[in-house]
């Protein structure tokens, strides 16, 4: 997947309620797609839907263990999608720590003009 | 007051908004960031680039035009574009066309729309920029501006977005 559809598929997963829940859940530990549905009163087909657009963004995987296949977090695109947005932010604050320093210049001067 | 970063949401799939607060009151930052003079010592973005040209006629139907140059190679890009609303310390609202000079890339071909909103309280400014893109490709390009280089990057979806779109730092 390129970084943009990525991105997208990472911030889709994350727009829905139920979806950041189960995240927040997986966090914990890994879970079944019952455990996972049991807080939820939702059916198990309508968290398997869930699951399928939370394992598309790669946000989640599937083990295999016997029997079970148990629901896993999957932090990368998480951490991806941060970066994206960090690095932008850093640009600005840099320049924003520099209009800082100005305004602090601007102010003594005009201090200095009130006193003068 | 404990003073906070900049942060940036995106309310939508083609805007993004920065916010930040200034411990001055709002008629010192609006002078800030409408005298060219001022303007050219802050807005400069990172470490390596000057700003050589910052011409500012800020009325309404008024220009702006600003251009950066590396010191290092001397490459340039910059940005211009027309105030449609101005409102001294309250409000500006401009187009704002990406002029990708020597460097290459591309925020598409309409110009974004940008509205800054200036509110004051209890002596502290607190400053909101939202541009909105006409496109949300193009938002994603120019936020991942400037993603090409001064960071050691794992990511081989970094790698994706470049050989896909070649994009290049925006140093606001």
């Amino acid at each position: 997947m390129k970084l943009n559809e990525q991105l997208d598929a990472t911030f889709f997963a994350l727009s829905d309620p139920t979806r950041r829940a189960i995240l927040g859940r997986l966090a914990e530990g890994e879970a079944s797609v019952s455990e996972l549905a049991a807080p939820f009163r939702m059916s198990q087909p309508a968290i398997s839907k869930h699951l399928k657009v939370l394992e598309r963004a790669g946000l989640v995987s599937v083990g295999q263990d016997g029997q079970r296949r148990p629901r896993r977090l999957e932090t990368e695109p998480l951490a991806a999608a941060t970066e994206w947005i960090e690095h932008y932010r850093e640009v600005w604050e840099t320049n924003f720590q520099r209009l800082d320093e100005l305004l602090e210049e601007l102010q003594t001067r005009d201090h200095a003009r009130e006193d003068g | 007051m404990q003073q906070q970063g900049a942060q940036v949401s995106m309310p939508n799939d083609r805007e993004v908004e920065v916010t930040r607060t200034f411990r001055a009151p709002r008629t010192l930052v609006y002078e800030a960031y409408t005298k060219p003079e001022l303007v050219q010592q802050w807005l400069l973005g990172p470490p390596g680039w000057t700003m050589p040209v910052c011409e500012m006629d800020v009325r309404v139907g008024g220009r702006f035009r600003w251009r950066w140059r590396s010191e290092e190679d001397g490459k340039e890009f910059g940005f211009e574009g027309e105030y449609l609303d101005v409102q001294p310390a309250t409000l500006l609202r401009n187009t704002e066309s990406f002029d990708s000079g020597d460097i290459g890339g591309s925020m598409g071909e309409k110009p974004a729309m940008v509205t800054v909103r200036f509110h004051e309280r209890n002596g502290t400014t607190t400053l909101t920029t939202l541009i909105e893109y006409a496109s949300k490709q193009d938002r994603d390009a120019a936020v991942s501006t400037g993603m090409t280089d001064g960071m050691e990057s794992s990511y081989k979806l970094l790698d994706d977005v470049l050989a896909e779109r070649p994009v290049q730092r925006k140093p606001i």
